[in-house]
């Protein structure tokens, strides 16, 4: 009787250890090239320069702080983080209540909505950017941030809306037949029992379009002059900058974006019943 | 007075006919107990009493007042789901306490009137988990807890021990006569027959949407029609 049983704990034992294995090839994989990113925008352009490379950063601010007094970087970085927060809004606003729709309500058309939703990603952007830039222009929002938020918004609402679907269709019908049989409203039940329950998935949703925003950079390079972003700003200016720039350019694009994902990570770890650390 | 009367009741889904023409009365503190295979529509018109599906045609009365055109939130009934429905977010005292918080009742009158319905259903030292750390027994006492909060005019219960064991099972029999015991209607759903009519005051058995047999728990499971339909001979 003893001995199957220590087989299966060996296999298990196995198991476990490749997926130790496999879990820190993965971490190594995305960690690796930020880690060389850090590295080399704190160290001077003698040492980006330099091979062997250095492990250690030499904590030296020149690079980052000649790019962050460059005339344009802080308004385009601030407009970068403004258009990113409306693209959240405006994708979580109007994605989530689509989510759940579709995963509350039976209607005609259902399934060709899911399948056209998609399909705004069908087209690629550069066929669209001469009309789009023409309809901009006729609209009066060219060069302003909520239009280029509208924009950022078409791409990121696809991924809301079937990401909040899935979201919504994992809280059970009952939780809120539930709710309704103890006095609340639809919108009482939907704030009190299926938003906290799916609040770790929206920030994941909100997180998802505030990253796709900060990275978009054809959309902001054509529609954008005066009021670039931070990518359409770096693009344009470390084309032809020396390497130690670019470095502190990549590392000024990947803070930001890793410090928001930091301070709203406990709604992504969420379990109920257990601390959120 | 909290008698339950239900007249006509029809509902269909589509070409499939649930409901045909259900009469029921339960009378004041009364336990009842509907019965029937499953997929007989016993759960719909449950849910039909809750406000949770409308009904084609029919009318249900509570108390003597017509509630079928009410909100659910409206009807001032409480129900213990199939599989409990403990919001997971909530801890053991707030899932109890949720009809009084929407009430906005003061929050001393909450703690003590939690506090009383925690030691009647056996949850006093539970109160801060939450549904995750519960096993399935205890998490139907949550769902018996908050449906006792309200003091409602009737208590349903929706396939209370649907997927327990039967050690389990014989205690939330014994909660539930226990509750039964406190004077309030009861209306539950039951799959298991045998015990469902020991314990109630009086069982229906639908068939395929229609009310098929009425009488006493004892009378039914002395009825040879229904020993062979629904208890095995």
């Amino acid at each position: 009787m003893s001995t199957p049983l220590i087989t299966i704990d060996v296999a298990q034992r196995r198991l476990r250890r490749l997926l130790l294995v496999g879990a820190a090839i993965a971490t190594v994989w995305v960690l690796l090239p930020i880690y060389f990113l850090v590295v080399n925008a704190w160290s001077s352009q003698e040492a980006v320069n330099a091979f062997p490379k250095a492990f250690v950063p030499e904590m030296n601010h020149e690079s980052l702080s000649f790019l962050l007094g460059f005339d344009g970087v802080l308004t385009s970085l601030v407009n970068s983080l403004i258009v990113a927060a409306i693209t959240m809004v405006f994708s979580i606003g109007l994605g989530a209540p689509a989510g759940y729709a579709l995963a509350r309500y039976e209607f005609r058309g259902k399934g060709t909505f899911r399948l056209l939703i998609l399909l705004t990603r069908a087209f690629p952007l550069p066929l669209l950017a001469l009309p789009l830039t023409v309809l901009y222009i006729r609209l009066g929002v060219d060069d302003t941030l909520v239009g280029l938020a509208l924009v950022h918004t078409m791409l990121a609402l696809p991924f809301a809306v079937l990401i909040t679907f899935s979201l919504f269709s994992g809280v059970p019908t009952e939780l809120e037949e539930a709710a309704w049989v103890f006095g609340c409203t639809k919108v009482q039940a939907f704030r009190r029992v299926v938003l906290p329950i799916a609040l770790p998935g929206l920030a994941a949703s909100a997180i998802f379009a505030f990253v796709i925003s900060w990275n978009e950079v054809f959309a902001s390079s054509v529609l954008m002059i005066q009021n670039r972003t931070l990518t359409a700003f770096l693009l344009q200016n470390l084309d032809v900058s020396p390497m130690h720039m670019k470095f502190a350019g990549g590392a000024l694009l990947v803070l930001p974006a890793a410090t928001f994902m930091f301070l709203i990570r406990k709604h992504l770890f969420a379990m109920w019943g257990i601390s959120n650390r | 007075m909290a008698n339950i009367a239900i007249q006509n009741v029809t509902k269909s889904f589509g070409s499939y006919d649930a409901l045909k023409g259900i009469g029921l009365a339960v009378a004041d503190q009364e336990f009842l107990v509907l019965l029937g295979a499953s997929g007989c529509g016993k759960s719909t018109l449950l849910r039909i009493i809750a406000g949770l599906e409308t009904a084609d045609i029919g009318e249900v009365h509570v108390g003597g007042e017509r509630i079928d055109q009410l909100q659910a939130k409206d009807r001032r009934l409480a129900m213990v789901f199939q599989n409990y429905a403990v919001f997971p977010h909530l801890t053991v005292f707030e899932n109890i306490a949720f009809g009084l918080r929407m009430q906005k009742r003061p929050q001393e009158i909450v703690s003590a009137k939690v506090n009383q319905v925690a030691r009647m259903v056996h949850l006093e030292a539970l109160l801060d988990r939450y549904s995750g750390q519960l096993s399935g027994g205890q998490r139907q006492q949550v769902a018996v807890g908050r449906a006792l909060m309200t003091q409602p005019k009737v208590l349903m219960l929706d396939e209370p021990t649907a997927g327990v064991s039967p050690i389990v099972m014989d205690e939330l029999f014994d909660r539930i006569i226990e509750v039964a015991r406190t004077g309030i209607s009861i209306l539950m759903v039951e799959q298991n027959a045998r015990q469902a009519l020991e314990i109630a005051d009086r069982g229906y058995v639908l068939v395929q949407g229609a009310n098929r047999f009425t009488d006493t728990g004892a009378a039914l499971l002395a009825d040879p029609d229904v020993r062979k339909s629904f208890l095995g001979g």
